[in-house]
């Protein structure tokens, strides 16, 4: 069911799948444009989920404008396997939403671009290895395998059976896994756990800035609040937080 | 050259924990105080209540001074020394922002592991190789002083023995206190009152322990509101007595405590006598010299250390108040590792709540059991708290039940994402031979210098504690209703931790301790040091009740002595 889904999604970007080849100079020229339609391409594929999800109009014939996005350090190839395998940590299924929902991608993306960035080139090398393998193996890069391949090739990227990875498969499976939880389980304030779906899938009630003896009791049975620490004026950056325009900041909602 | 500044009564070189507490009974009694702080001024608002940045980017400890000349660490000497991060905060108040804010007594028979042990179960008790002695006084001589801290800094808590008094609801083991807490504990919750019916059907006295945080309107500030970020994290509402909350601001407003933030101290500078003449810091881009009558060095234990090896003069060529060379010397982290893990079949209705929200097991700790048949000294505080987030509930053991991926993994974080506990089972730690801190022949920060290397790794009488009260916390678990257990490793290198001892050890022998008793160098009279470096046994609690008391002690008998101490 999972993969269907997937894969409606793809097919709904077919035509931006194809200009999407690292090979192709004329997409290059498109991410450099960086004008709305491009960006909006480029998130479309980033997340193919989300966007898709809301829309079945990705072509430019569509009157919807999607949000202003960039991927800040992946490329459009690197961000397609990653949120494949992000399916893969904490799938959407019978249970409910997944890393796809909270946009873990979007929040490891943007990590590798600040606080992370560090990492960048271990995911660009990990990645890519992942895909070489996919490829000398099934014949398709990572994307395009059946769940269960895709599955097999990350136990085997864990268990170090694979090499070309920084320090090693194990490694940096620890550390994809890792970020991966963080962008699905964080404060929607850093581009993941959006909707509060993470929180929500663990029962957690939300920040609050002070817990009664009863809001304790109920626990899980609390209403959760959505509410990220920077709703609350206090911690946001400046002062007066009612200059900042609502559009222009990161959109947890 | 250093651009000279007016010579002042005091400079203290750090503003944290230790330093923050000295400064106010100097300024009370007069005193000039400068103190060098290499972090800043942080307020309320930067406290947010987000796991990412606090915990997971370890955003308290990053971009900061001590982070970047964090010390390289090696089990043994034939090792390779491999440089890991740092645990401490540089701000005004220090560690003390974002710590647990547990704010433990020492128990009578950590001031004394050598006679007791010696006197109960002989001489050859005393683990091979250890260098550890007797404190040159015992709890009764600190008694006062940690009296002093808990109600200026204000401690919640609950007294086990007041006057000889034994209370239940406390600690039964705890050292005889004149008085109680001047606030009740922090509140109960239904995981601790879970596991404190658990521990009295087992016939074990649990109690809520001591926290440097509020539960009722204290010195103008509010109580607790158990929202649940202190880890890591500072108070939104001022309920953490740190130090900048408290005795700082109170220092200040004498008009005798002038506090130079972003300042980064290079030197402790001395004449040709043996005497400390004052401190070299550069702040921005340019070098200062401070010159005092005193100065009390109050950073962290890995950095007292440090600046001691690195500033060398004539009077003392192998650092300063090194020439018996003890610096560095009786080294050793307190031993939190080892931790059991518990799965329960229930919520445990820990989303909100702290680390200092817990409940406390003395049985086993210290020697406060008969360890005659027993092949280790000494023992464990058990303790479990509250304080769960969801992406460190996330990142829970599967107690192999689940691939740590994927669909099944997914359907059991979000069954058990609130029902797993993870016990902190602080044990006692011993000085050893071999266990040592000096200057990192290769590795250095920024400026330079040499950074602190490790050396040091557990013992088999730490490994024994370990072991032994594992199995303590795994029964008292079990009795709760645990349906699954995870014992972790038992230890080896003893890397840097928010409790580090030792190195400049305070005792009556200049021979083997670098301070008097006193906290006064044996070697340089002008010089005090404060900070759990002067501790000689770690006990088995937190540490910083115990340092601010010792640091208040110093500062008064400066105050006291100060003709004699200035000379």
């Amino acid at each position: 069911m999972k993969k269907n889904n997937q894969n409606d999604s793809r097919s709904n970007n077919k035509s931006d799948l194809l200009e999407d080849s690292p090979s192709n100079p004329s997409r290059r020229n498109l991410l450099k444009g960086a004008g709305l339609v491009g960006a909006a391409a480029v998130s479309t594929i980033a997340t193919s989920h989300v966007i898709a999800a809301d829309s079945a109009n990705t072509n430019s014939n569509s009157t919807r404008v999607a949000p202003r996005e960039a991927l800040e350090a992946l490329t459009a190839e690197e961000a397609e396997t990653l949120a494949a395998i992000c399916d893969c940590l904490i799938p959407s299924d019978e249970h409910g939403p997944g890393a796809r929902e909270a946009r873990a991608v979007h929040y490891i993306d943007k990590s590798l671009a600040s606080h992370n960035s560090g990492s960048r080139h271990n995911y660009s090398v990990g990645l890519n290895a992942i895909n070489e393998f996919a490829r000398k193996t099934r014949g398709k890069n990572f994307p395009e395998l059946l769940l269960d391949q895709q599955n097999s090739i990350l136990v085997a990227v864990q268990t170090n059976k694979i090499s070309g990875f920084i320090p090693n498969g194990n490694g940096f499976f620890n550390m994809l896994r890792s970020h991966t939880i963080d962008g699905t389980f964080c404060d929607p304030y850093y581009g993941g756990n959006q909707g509060f779906v993470g929180w929500d899938m663990l029962r957690y009630p939300g920040i609050r800035l002070g817990a009664s003896e009863a809001d304790v009791s109920a626990g899980a049975d609390l209403l959760p609040n959505h509410q990220s620490a920077y709703d609350h004026s206090t911690y946001t950056k400046l002062a007066d937080n009612s200059l900042i325009d609502a559009e222009g900041g990161d959109d947890y909602a | 050259m250093p651009k000279r500044l007016a010579k002042t009564d005091v400079v203290i070189v750090g503003m944290g924990a230790a330093g923050g507490v000295a400064a106010l009974p100097l300024t009370n009694a007069g005193l000039k105080v400068i103190g060098l702080e290499a972090g800043g001024w942080l307020s309320s608002r930067d406290f947010a209540p987000d796991e990412l940045r606090n915990g997971s980017r370890n955003w308290p400890q990053s971009v900061q001074k001590a982070a970047s000349e964090a010390p390289t660490v090696r089990a043994t000497s034939s090792d390779t020394a491999i440089q890991g991060g740092h645990p401490m905060m540089n701000a005004v108040g220090g560690t003390t922002m974002h710590y647990w804010a547990q704010s433990w007594r020492l128990n009578p028979w950590d001031f004394k592991v050598v006679s007791e042990t010696t006197r109960r179960y002989g001489e050859d008790r005393i683990p091979e190789g250890s260098t550890v002695e007797d404190w040159p006084f015992g709890y009764e001589e600190l008694e006062p002083y940690y009296d002093k801290i808990e109600y200026t800094v204000g401690i919640s808590g609950q007294a086990g023995n007041v006057e000889g008094k034994k209370n239940r609801l406390g600690n039964i083991f705890e050292g005889e206190r004149k008085r109680e807490y001047p606030m009740k504990p922090l509140r109960s919750s239904p995981f601790t009152d879970l596991m404190g019916n658990a521990a009295q059907s087992l016939g074990w006295n649990p109690f809520q322990g001591p926290a440097a945080i509020t539960t009722e309107l204290f010195d103008g500030r509010p109580p607790c509101q158990y929202h649940g970020f202190c880890n890591k994290g500072g108070c939104h509402v001022k309920a953490k007595s740190s130090t900048a909350f408290t005795v700082i601001p109170k220092a200040v407003d004498t008009g005798n405590l002038e506090v130079v933030t972003f300042a980064r101290v290079t030197q402790i500078v001395v004449d040709d006598n043996g005497r400390v003449t004052g401190v070299e810091y550069i702040k921005g881009s340019e070098t200062f010299f401070q010159p005092a009558d005193v100065v009390l060095l109050a950073s962290y234990a890995y950095e007292n250390v440090r600046l001691l090896q690195l500033s060398k003069s004539r009077a003392f060529p192998n650092g300063l108040a090194n020439n018996a060379g003890q610096v560095g010397q009786h080294y050793m982290t307190h031993h939190q590792g080892a931790p059991v893990t518990a799965l329960f079949d229930r919520d445990l209705h820990n989303w909100y709540g702290l680390p200092a929200q817990g409940v406390a097991i003395d049985e086993w700790a210290d020697d406060n059991f008969d360890h005659g048949d027993l092949d280790f000294i000494g023992g464990a505080n058990l303790w479990v708290h509250t304080d769960r987030k969801p992406m460190s509930a996330a990142k829970m053991s599967t107690f192999g039940e689940t691939r740590n991926w994927g669909s099944d993994w997914k359907a059991f974080i979000m069954k058990n994402a609130d029902r797993t506990n993870s016990s902190y089972i602080q044990k006692t730690t011993l000085p050893y031979e071999g266990n040592y801190l000096d200057l990192d022949p290769v590795v250095k920060d920024p400026l330079g210098f040499p950074v602190t290397r490790i050396t040091a790794r557990y013992r088999d009488n730490e490994k024994r504690i370990a072991a032994f009260s594992q199995e303590k916390m795994e029964q008292w678990y079990l009795e709760a209703g645990a349906i699954k257990i995870v014992k972790y490793g038992l230890g080896n290198s003893m890397g840097a931790t928010t409790h580090a001892y030792g190195g400049t050890r305070m005792g009556l022998n200049s021979e083997t301790n670098v301070v008097d008793e006193w906290g006064f160098s044996h070697e340089a009279p002008n010089l005090g040091v404060l900070g759990a470096s002067v501790m000689g046994s770690s006990g088995s609690r937190n540490p910083t009740l115990t340092v601010q008391a010792l640091s208040w002690r110093t500062a008064e008998h400066l105050v006291n002595n100060w003709r004699s101490i200035v000379g």
